[in-house]
């Protein structure tokens, strides 16, 4: 650079790389904005979906955002009115919502699922954002939507807001339970304050529980004291190595069976009479 | 002036019937999606995202369905029909009509460039620059950001979404964001979202060059007072304007028609690509 300049040729091409340089630090600079606001945005473990909607990422990756669920939900010939008002349960989010923008979602303080049988949200998915085959079962070999698969989310008992744990006469949630006796059940036991009055407490069974909110709905509280939470939020996990051993099909963990097997496969003879002993 | 003024209220009509057609399209479309969410209509339901037309022939953004494949997602089939109905539809025959026939955004910049211009707020000293290939750079920040977070990325953030969303499901906060881009292109660079950073624009540019309908440029009727240059929003289209005849043959052309309307010397006009009769027209001889 010391040594006399250069001629104007070259000037072009200083100029193609300072603007090609500048073309990278804009786009560094918004992908940075960009990327992160994107990040936060999607980012809301708390959010209730629809029926059939692919877990976590997977349903934010293919979601569209086209709202179709929304027009199903609302425009269905079932959806109940409140003081002349359709009770539609999913919304499209909206800026402000704080929830990923443009994704359906619901909450069911509000309007809670209904849980129409012929599951019009799914149906109408273009994408598979919302999956058909995780609201179906088999029946008589053929699949068909079934929507007490559903996996909304799980309710979620507050044992000391919850009036039935107190004493006092309640089963709204219950009563409100499209799978009565199933997802929640009413246990019995002594109130021992009285000596002479039962606890009729609330109990929710994940196995079958659905996540409709119908119970959320349904409480009597202020605050609602049964509540539906994502189920990655709201369960524990055990781990494979907890094994219910008094259960007779263990197929429930995926662990002792393939033990049983191999064990099967691989006598003590066998072993010895084999050339792997060689081998090792 | 005076001459147009005797002509009376038909001849503005003339002289705006492409900028009334494309109103009356893009309202029409989007009181199609209102009524279908609202009133349950069967024939436009879903939004600009992807819908249904008479509730069986699915439509999709193309753009939106290559970022996912980008985010590593193989949507389903219904959504991939309809992204290539759209896409072969701007493609082969429409152009870039999505710019200025659908899209409700194109009201918003239009009325900000429109007003931009009545009250002198445009002064080409004043505008920033930046270059129109901004939006492919966009396109590449959109797919690039979709492959590293495993999201669509654009459609997270997408102004157009947001204000078509808005309108038929609840804007909820997002007409700031609609603001944000009116004062933008009033301000800050004429046509600025749409004729310079939008990504969906520059993806259906790059996209719907071979398209059927193309606007033809004729020199040798031209009078060369570059009306149509003035009113185009993406005025490097027309750079064979007053040098020879030719279609307009850049996939940046929206198809608006601005220019055929405000030609008085019927040189520029609506074609098809292959009855392209400005080449048996005059070409660089000049007249």
């Amino acid at each position: 650079m010391s040594k006399g300049r250069k001629p104007p040729v070259n000037e072009s091409r200083r100029k193609f790389l300072v603007r090609s340089m500048q073309a990278v630090g804009i786009s560094i600079l918004g992908g940075v904005v960009w990327g992160a606001f994107v990040k936060e945005n999607t980012y809301d473990p708390l959010a209730i979906r629809p029926p059939g909607a692919l877990p976590g990422d997977d349903f934010l990756k293919k979601c569209i955002k086209c709202g179709l669920c929304v027009e199903a939900c609302a425009n269905r010939p079932t959806v109940p009115y409140k003081n002349g008002k359709k009770m539609i349960t999913l919304r499209l989010a909206s800026p402000g919502d704080n929830k990923p923008l443009g994704t359906p979602y619901f909450i069911p303080r509000d309007v809670p699922c209904y849980m129409c049988e012929d599951i019009p949200c799914v149906v109408a998915c273009p994408t598979g954002a919302l999956e058909p085959d995780l609201v179906s079962s088999l029946v008589d070999g053929k699949k068909s939507l079934d929507i007490n698969k559903a996996r909304m989310g799980v309710a979620v008992i507050d044992h000391k807001n919850c009036i039935a744990f107190w004493g006092l006469q309640c089963d709204a949630c219950y009563r409100a339970c499209p799978l009565l006796d199933e997802a929640i059940y009413i246990v019995p036991s002594r109130n021992p304050r009285t000596g002479k009055h039962a606890f009729m407490v609330p109990q929710v069974d994940p196995d079958h529980c659905t996540g409709c909110g119908l119970c959320e709905h349904a409480c009597v509280t202020e605050k609602a004291a049964i509540f539906v939470l994502p189920r990655e939020v709201a369960l524990g996990k055990a781990g494979k190595h907890y094994l219910k051993g008094w259960e007779e099909h263990q197929e429930i963990n995926g662990y002792e069976p393939q033990e049983e097997k191999k064990e099967k496969g691989k006598s003590p003879e066998s072993y010895l009479n084999s050339e792997d002993l060689l081998n090792e | 002036m005076s001459k147009e003024e005797k002509k009376g209220f038909l001849h503005y009509l003339y002289k705006h019937r492409f900028l009334m057609g494309r109103r009356l399209t893009q309202v029409s479309i989007m009181l199609l999606y209102i009524g279908g969410n609202i009133y349950g209509w069967n024939i436009l339901k879903g939004n600009l995202s992807s819908s249904k037309l008479f509730d069986v022939i699915p439509l999709a953004d193309p753009f939106a369905v290559l970022q996912m494949f980008f985010a590593g997602a193989i949507v389903a089939v219904d959504a991939l029909i309809g992204a290539g109905i759209i896409l072969l539809f701007y493609a082969l025959i429409g152009g870039r009509a999505f710019c200025s026939w659908v899209c409700p955004m194109n009201m918003i910049t239009d009325f900000a460039n429109w007003l931009r211009v009545k009250t002198n707020i445009h002064r080409e000293e004043w505008q920033l620059r930046i270059t129109r290939k901004t939006r492919y750079l966009a396109i590449a920040m959109a797919l690039t950001l979709s492959l590293i977070l495993g999201m669509p990325a654009f459609e997270f953030v997408s102004p157009i979404s947001i204000l078509h969303r808005g309108l038929i499901f609840g804007m909820g906060l997002g007409w700031t964001m609609v603001l944000a881009i009116f004062l933008f292109d009033l301000f800050v660079i004429k046509n600025g979202w749409c004729g310079h950073v939008c990504p969906l624009g520059g993806f259906y540019s790059l996209v719907s060059k071979p398209s059927l309908i193309r606007v033809d440029y004729d020199y040798g009727k031209c009078t060369e007072c570059m009306e149509c240059v003035k009113i185009c929003p993406e005025s490097q289209v027309l750079h064979m304007v007053g040098k020879h005849s030719s279609l307009v043959s850049s996939g940046e052309c929206i198809n608006c028609g601005r220019c055929v309307e405000v030609c008085n010397d019927d040189a520029i006009y609506f074609s098809l690509r292959f009855l392209e009769k400005s080449k048996e027209a005059v070409s660089h001889e000049g007249k």
